[in-house]
């Protein structure tokens, strides 16, 4: 018994004192920088616990280049100039040789000098609002032309909208999304009175009079659809609004591009039913390596309600890029894995390929789903193949003549055709 | 062969014809079985043109299980098995799988896993003719009010076919209301007519009408080239007098918008002009007493998952005394050592506040909690056609009304009430007449703390429950208690309600954004020109 008790003492001061040393010596390090902490850990803890997962599992079918892999986990805690500070401390300090992280725009746009002065390397998972290119950045979420432009033909096309509402939550992503989204309905010969535009606040929750506003605009005998920008914590009181004003998913469709499973898993979905959500991943989608993925994310987190999401498939396909990367290039280095990647194709979880582009953006499918009693979606609609992630919208004015090419000869993120000129990096 | 032709012709026929007509005696029941399973195979259709087909063919077919199959397909729990391709109602397991149940014959089938069964998913539309397939097979419904709805389900799906079985069970039907409904459903198919008479009549009937269908209808009218002017002049009449109709209820609507954003100010801030006027202290955590009493009300539906019409009315005392009773030990572990210290008190508070978040993230999860909303708290009330209030809101002014008239009468009417009042107005004074305001101090921090767990309750029927629930009306409440003057519960109630209503005024002509940028100005303003607020404090108290 005492002597038992002796030797587990021993056998764990050993391992402290050994691990560190075999971690230290032999590691590749994967940065994960995601709030977990504050208003955005609603989102992002998942996203930590996607890339603690793939760690795992990288490590378990033999590690990467010979070596195993070591995740550094750092909590930004929703604060904006603290993502700069923690980047810095990831790539100085801890010497990671990759990091996967940020949801928000303002998050990204944040610790982006940091990545190109230090040369990291950054895979950023949710959709955005485009207008961006970076050599160090690899934008594995949507682009507005692998989500918001198709979700906009589809209600044109499929539902016969005629009439739009674009509603947002008030900041850089529903107000460029809009302005891109407004410039191509008018490209398709939609009137500016029947586009009505309307922001708020973020977590709005007395919604009564836009509601009321958009029944009286959708009641004119054309067929009206919302786009919703809207921000996470304002949809449920938005939609639970239009369900008590007995406004249905089949009068006035709303099509949300930041509504998953994992939002809809924290609210009564009953007044939801029937409205649409455009991604390129939905936990539904029915493909052998879809359920795997939902098998392996189940057993990990040890919890059989849990749910994936968007943002997930979009750090899996990352993850899984980067890996093929450091292989082809046979270092984590870099500026070897930032020439290496471009090309690299990797399957996607909708049973599709994902191949990262010269401009940094990926390949997708469009995916629109209808809300479900029980927070899924049903898959009405989809992409026959994939999209090309666009990084500079051809409907703004501004950013028409702009390309990102990061592979030479060209190698610049924001190349004017028309003046021939590459701006630097530091692109507004 | 030659025997048969040997046989006069007519004996040939009249044979065959018995033999037919004995098998379809005799195996009608068989077919019609058969027929079914057929049908409803064909519901696992790909596109959701074909499985409107499908549905549409299967309510034709009069079978005991008919409106179960799709009413179970309305619900989305209609499944297939991947490998025989049965047909299958499928229920979720806790812990994932499902339990099947064969869609045909109603046999138990056990439970299977995520992969052995693909959803039959369906869309809108589909919805919406499932609806109406549904409602035409429940017309006959023994409950008046079942019949009415299933008759507005009918007007929805806009079938032409359903206009003559409308008509059909008008003859039939003796309830008033039902009648009335139908009268109003084949207005609205009678406004696609081919008779122009009959079409003309519908327009001028329904001018009284103000449902989005009607007015979507009448406008498409409005703009047909290929009607005659007649027509068209009528539709536009119709119309005008909607709009006019429209306009005066819209009026009605933001008064009533303007009081219910003002009811949920008064709920969330009264609590704090309580703390804040009697002590004085500037409560950083207010916003997380209010999210503690939504999340009482989360834990309360947890226990009672089976009466969730129930559970807001247990959740209301429960929650009081959760927040109080954090309240309390908030007041007795830190702020009755800062007494007299606002920005101590101020920081202090807020680092609460902040501890307080984490906590829950750290209990709940940082993901948001789902609260149900009970059936009676859902949709509106329509008063007339084209003007409807919902429910949540009315109950929760109500609520509000009655959260405050109870405090005044605690003011007012007891003895912590008067001593609460002695303490606010002179805290040195009613010392030294004997009160001991320590005491006072706990009542009123843990008053005010609970009456912010109540409005945590109301705000749990209209918002996300999560951690971040409280921060959004801090600045709310304080902004509602500076305007109304301190310590004043009137003062309270009247900036309350006017601040919403100037809101809902605002935001129709400015948007959102720039409404509640307008109401902070005004405040500031008003400030400026008023430091006490609307009702300021009077006595020798207040100068000090």
């Amino acid at each position: 018994m005492n002597l038992k008790r002796y030797s587990a003492t021993l056998l764990s001061v050993a391992t402290l004192i050994l691990t560190p040393v075999a971690l230290g010596a032999d590691t590749i390090k994967v940065g994960v920088l995601h709030s977990l902490s504050g208003t955005m850990a609603i989102s992002e803890t998942t996203l930590k616990d996607t890339i603690l997962m793939m760690v795992d599992e990288q490590n378990k079918a033999g590690g990467l280049l010979g070596k195993q892999l070591e995740a550094v986990v750092v909590d930004p805690a929703s604060n904006w100039p603290l993502f700069a500070e923690k980047a810095r401390e990831l790539i100085s300090k801890k010497k990671v040789d990759v990091v996967f992280g940020c949801w928000t725009s303002v998050s990204r746009k944040s610790v982006l000098p940091v990545f190109e002065e230090l040369n990291g390397l950054l895979f950023y998972p949710v959709q955005y609002e485009g207008e961006e290119s970076s050599k160090n950045v690899f934008y594995t979420g949507a682009a507005p032309n692998q989500q918001a432009i198709p979700a906009v033909d589809y209600l044109m096309d499929e539902i016969g909208a005629k009439r739009w509402i674009l509603a947002g939550t008030d900041y850089v992503y529903p107000r460029t999304t809009n302005k891109i989204l407004e410039a191509y309905l008018r490209s398709k010969g939609v009137k500016s009175k029947d586009i009505m535009i309307n922001y708020t606040p973020f977590g709005h929750s007395d919604w009564q009079s836009i509601v009321s506003d958009i029944k009286k605009f959708g009641s004119t005998g054309m067929k009206t659809a919302v786009v919703s920008t809207i921000n996470g914590d304002a949809n449920v009181p938005f939609y639970k609004e239009l369900g008590n004003q007995g406004i249905s998913a089949e009068d006035i469709p709303v099509m949300a591009f930041s509504v998953g499973e994992e939002e809809l898993s924290g609210i009564d979905t009953g007044p939801l039913v029937g409205h649409l959500a455009a991604w390129n991943y939905f936990m539904s989608v029915d493909a052998d390596i879809n359920q795997d993925f939902i098998d392996q994310w189940l057993k990990f987190i040890d919890d059989s309600d849990r749910v994936t999401n968007d943002p997930m498939e979009a750090h899996y396909i990352g993850f899984k890029m980067w890996v093929e990367a450091v292989k082809k290039a046979g270092s984590t280095d870099p500026t070897a894995v930032q020439d290496a990647i471009v090309g690299i194709s990797v399957p996607n979880l909708s049973g599709g390929i994902a191949t990262m582009m010269p401009n940094h953006h990926i390949t997708k499918p469009v995916l629109i789903g209808e809300i479900q009693d029980d927070g899924q979606f049903d898959i009405v609609w989809q992409t026959r193949g994939t999209v090309v992630g666009d990084a500079w919208s051809d409907f703004l004015p501004g950013s028409r003549d702009i390309t990102a090419d990061w592979m030479p000869p060209l190698g610049c993120g924001n190349y004017n055709i028309k003046t021939g000129k590459c701006s630097g990096q530091n692109y507004e | 062969m030659i025997a048969f032709h040997a046989r006069p012709l007519w004996l040939t026929i009249w044979f065959a014809v018995v033999i037919v007509a004995a098998g379809v005696l005799s195996t009608s029941a068989a077919a019609a079985e058969v027929d079914f399973g057929a049908v409803v195979k064909s519901l696992n259709a790909r596109s959701f043109d074909n499985k409107h087909t499908a549905a549409v063919s299967l309510a034709e077919i009069d079978h005991p299980r008919t409106v179960l199959v799709l009413q179970t397909m309305l619900d989305g729990k209609l499944y297939v098995r991947r490998r025989s391709e049965q047909v299958v109602f499928a229920d979720k397991l806790n812990g994932g799988g499902f339990h099947l149940i064969d869609a045909v014959s109603g046999d138990d089938l056990g439970s299977a896993g995520r992969r052995d069964v693909k959803k039959i998913g369906v869309n809108n539309q589909l919805r919406k003719a499932l609806r109406g397939l549904i409602a035409a097979l429940s017309l006959g419904d023994p409950d008046p009010s079942a019949r009415v709805d299933a008759i507005k389900a009918i007007t929805q799906s806009a079938d032409p076919a359903m206009r003559d079985i409308l008509q059909r069970h008008l003859e039939g039907e003796t309830d008033t209301d039902v009648v009335a409904a139908v009268q109003t459903a084949i207005v609205v198919f009678d406004l696609d007519a081919d008779d122009p008479d009959v079409r003309l009549d519908a327009i001028d009937t329904a001018s009284s009408n103000l449902s989005a269908q009607v007015r979507e209808k009448l406008t498409a009218i409005a703009r047909d080239d290929t009607v005659t002017p007649a027509l068209r002049d009528a539709a536009v009449l119709s119309l005008d007098r909607i709009e006019t109709r429209v306009n005066q209820y819209q009026l009605v609507e933001t008064l009533f918008f303007g009081l219910s954003l003002g009811s949920i100010l008064v709920l969330a801030a009264i609590g704090l002009s309580i703390t804040f006027g009697v002590m004085g202290v500037i409560n950083m955590a207010h916003g997380e007493l209010i999210m503690i009493g939504a999340y009482t009300t989360y834990v309360v539906q947890l226990l009672m998952p089976n009466a969730i019409g129930w559970s807001l009315l247990v959740a209301v005392p429960a929650a009081f005394l959760v927040s109080a009773a954090v309240g309390i030990l908030i007041e007795r572990s830190v702020i009755r050592f800062l007494y007299g210290r606002p920005l101590e008190t101020l920081l202090a508070t807020f680092g609460i506040s902040l501890i307080l978040q984490q906590a829950v993230r750290s209990i709940f999860s940082p993901l948001n909690r789902s609260v149900l909303t009970p059936e009676w708290m859902s949709g509106s009330l329509e008063i007339t056609s084209g003007l409807a209030i919902t429910y949540n809101r009315l109950y929760i002014l109500l609520f509000a009304g009655i959260v405050f008239l109870l405090l005044q009468l605690v003011l007012q009417r007891t003895r912590l009430g008067l001593e609460v009042r002695a303490v606010t107005q002179n805290r040195a004074m009613a010392r030294a007449m004997g009160i001991r305001s320590t005491r006072v101090d706990i009542l009123t921090f843990g008053l005010g703390a609970g009456i912010a767990g109540v409005a945590g309750v109301a705000l749990s029927q209209l918002t996300n429950v999560g951690p971040n629930l409280g921060q959004g009306y801090l600045v709310d409440s304080f902004m509602v208690v500076v305007f109304g003057g301190v310590g004043n519960l009137w003062g309270t109630l009247v900036a309350g309600l006017s601040l919403g209503m100037v809101n809902k005024i605002l935001e129709p002509a400015a948007g959102a954004v720039v409404a509640k940028i307008l109401v902070l100005v005004f405040i500031i303003l008003f400030i400026q020109k008023r430091p006490r607020g609307l009702f300021p404090q009077k006595g020798r108290a207040a100068d000090n």
